[in-house]
């Protein structure tokens, strides 16, 4: 898979997009995004995290 | 015998429908009047779009499915309601016009107790000069036009391939557009599809946004807290579209589109305009243009629909400034004020007003996202309508089950990139959905509810829930238990 183009722009000067002024992720930040053992950890908080406002929104029902 | 009849079978109709054949003895009959012969799981077109799923793995036949449960299907398009009968109807009817090939045009009065409208959006491209297919852009907003711009992305990348420079514009066709997560979620799949082909290099990808500040979604953004600060979604949505390459256009009103080029307003007031080779951009959402009769066939259409053509319910419509919104405007029950016995669920309800702060241009355009009704609220709403309605057909004399977008939460997850190892997607809950500035003063929503991560783990929930909604759908065993 390539990269993300970080040449390529209609505009001439990097200074000039708005991603310039925007917060980018640290490479640790991209590594655990993919990373297998920490995923499968959040694979199971978000799960939880889920099941939790599901609980409370159905409990409204 | 009580009659219960559910006009569309999106999301919201047919979890109607489901519940209503589920809860209801076999005393009670439940038909389902949909145009469409199928069932289509919308999340998933975003896959079609990028040609990583044909429209067939997102529908499935209707027909079939409430056979086996019992419920009777009409496939034909709602025209009027007479909520009162008529002369010759001591009974509320719906006028009915057949979509069937053997049956197409003819038109039909049924009769009903209770009437749930659940017919969702008319996708409006009309609003915006050549916007749409079969015209000069593209839409992801049923699973034949994600097919049709899955064939198109995919003639792209060949072309890119063969060394065309090609840029993609996506996002919202006008300035009252909502479902601006869907934009965003198709524009960073392409992005995704566009690196795996390995033509990244020759792409430009452009977002163009009624959103105030990118990370709005039509819900006024929302608030987490990550690395050690209460952040706004604004950071997080910025800062994947800069990891992306990804240039942005906030506070866009598209006025036309035309062959490759994209005329827009700012809310600066300025106009200005784009080019590209691939445009998906979504239009915006009025009601089905369903009108209504008194008993003496005088039109009601405005005492039962708002002017945008949805239909009004339990909410507070009096107009009222941004500062003076509550979250008690929104409505619980979906019953109309007008006739017991009518309910509006999923996008099918007039919502009283934006979430979004509410912003007009000087040349008087309004550029303001339109409040999201999708998904799993619209479940919900769904849910709480039919046991209503089960329950006041048993004797309740008003409803009994609420489920205000103020009171209820939410979890999302937005693809960004499909692959098993090295896909993403961004993991969101909220809590509640609209805003409630009176129980949570300083950011309206209960940030230990309120929560978003971007990683692979999302996009294997995004793969389960894709499975999951489509068993649950069908009604297959133990769907019920399945939570909306």
């Amino acid at each position: 898979m390539s990269e993300p183009n970080k040449q390529f722009t209609s505009m001439e000067r990097a200074q000039m997009r708005a991603s310039f002024y925007a917060t980018k992720p640290t490479g640790t930040t991209i590594f655990l995004r993919t990373f297998l053992p920490w995923q499968v950890w959040r694979f199971l908080r978000i799960n939880l995290r889920m099941f939790s406002i599901l609980y409370r929104s159905h409990r409204q029902l | 015998m009580a009659r219960v009849v559910v006009l569309g079978a999106g999301i919201s109709g047919h979890t109607s429908a489901a519940f209503l054949r589920k809860w209801l003895g076999k005393d009670h009959e439940v038909v389902v009047v949909s145009p469409l012969p199928t069932y289509n799981w919308i999340p998933s077109n975003i896959w079609v779009g990028v040609g990583l799923l044909k429209p067939a793995q997102v529908v499935f036949p209707l027909a079939p499915v409430y056979r086996k449960h019992g419920i009777d299907f009409r496939q034909a398009r709602a025209v009027a309601l007479y909520p009162e009968g008529d002369d010759a109807h001591a009974q509320p009817f719906v006028e009915l016009e057949y979509t069937l090939d053997n049956k197409k045009g003819q038109r039909e009065l049924l009769s009903y107790d209770f009437l749930v409208n659940a017919t969702g959006p008319k996708l409006n491209f009309g609003a915006t000069e050549g916007l749409g297919p079969g015209k000069h852009s593209l839409s992801v907003c049923t699973a034949s036009h994600a097919g049709e711009a899955s064939d198109f992305f995919l003639r792209q990348i060949q072309e890119m391939k063969q060394g065309a420079r090609k840029r993609f514009l996506v996002g919202t066709g006008h300035g009252l557009c909502t479902c601006e997560g869907a934009a965003f979620e198709y524009i960073v799949n392409l992005e995704f599809e566009l690196r795996a082909h390995g033509v990244r290099d020759k792409a430009e990808v452009i977002y163009i946004s009624n959103e105030y500040e990118l990370g709005d979604f039509g819900m006024g953004g929302i608030h987490l807290r990550r690395g050690g600060y209460i952040t706004p979604s604004k950071i997080f949505t910025e800062s994947l579209y800069a990891e992306r390459g990804i240039d942005w256009i906030t506070r866009a009103h598209v006025q036309k589109v035309e062959p490759g080029r994209a005329f827009y307003e700012t809310l600066e007031g300025e106009e200005k305009e784009i080019t590209f080779d691939m445009a998906m951009l979504l239009p915006p959402f009025s009601g089905v243009g369903l009108t209504a009769f008194d008993r003496k066939k005088e039109d009601i259409t405005a005492k039962v629909f708002a002017p945008s053509g949805f239909m009004r319910v339990d909410a507070d419509y009096q107009q009222k400034p941004y500062e003076a919104w509550r979250s008690a405007d929104w409505p619980s029950s979906y019953q109309s004020p007008a006739y017991r016995n009518l309910f509006a669920v999923g996008i099918a309800f007039a919502p009283p007003h934006p979430v979004s702060r509410p912003r007009t241009s000087p040349r008087g355009t309004p550029i303001t996202p339109a409040p999201p009704r999708t998904g799993m609220p619209s479940a919900m709403i769904g849910k709480a309508a039919a046991r209503s309605i089960v329950d006041m057909i048993a004797g309740a004399d008003k409803p009994t089950h609420t489920a205000s977008m103020a009171r209820v939460g939410a979890a999302c997850v937005a693809s960004a990139g499909a692959n098993p190892f090295t896909g993403t997607a961004a993991s969101m809950t909220v809590f509640p959905i609209v805003p409630d500035f009176e129980r949570y003063p300083e950011y309206g929503r209960d940030l230990n509810f309120t929560t978003g991560e971007i990683g692979l783990a999302g996009h294997w929930i995004k793969i389960l829930l894709h499975h999951m909604f489509l068993y649950k759908a069908r009604l297959r065993p133990g769907w019920a238990v399945i939570p909306e």
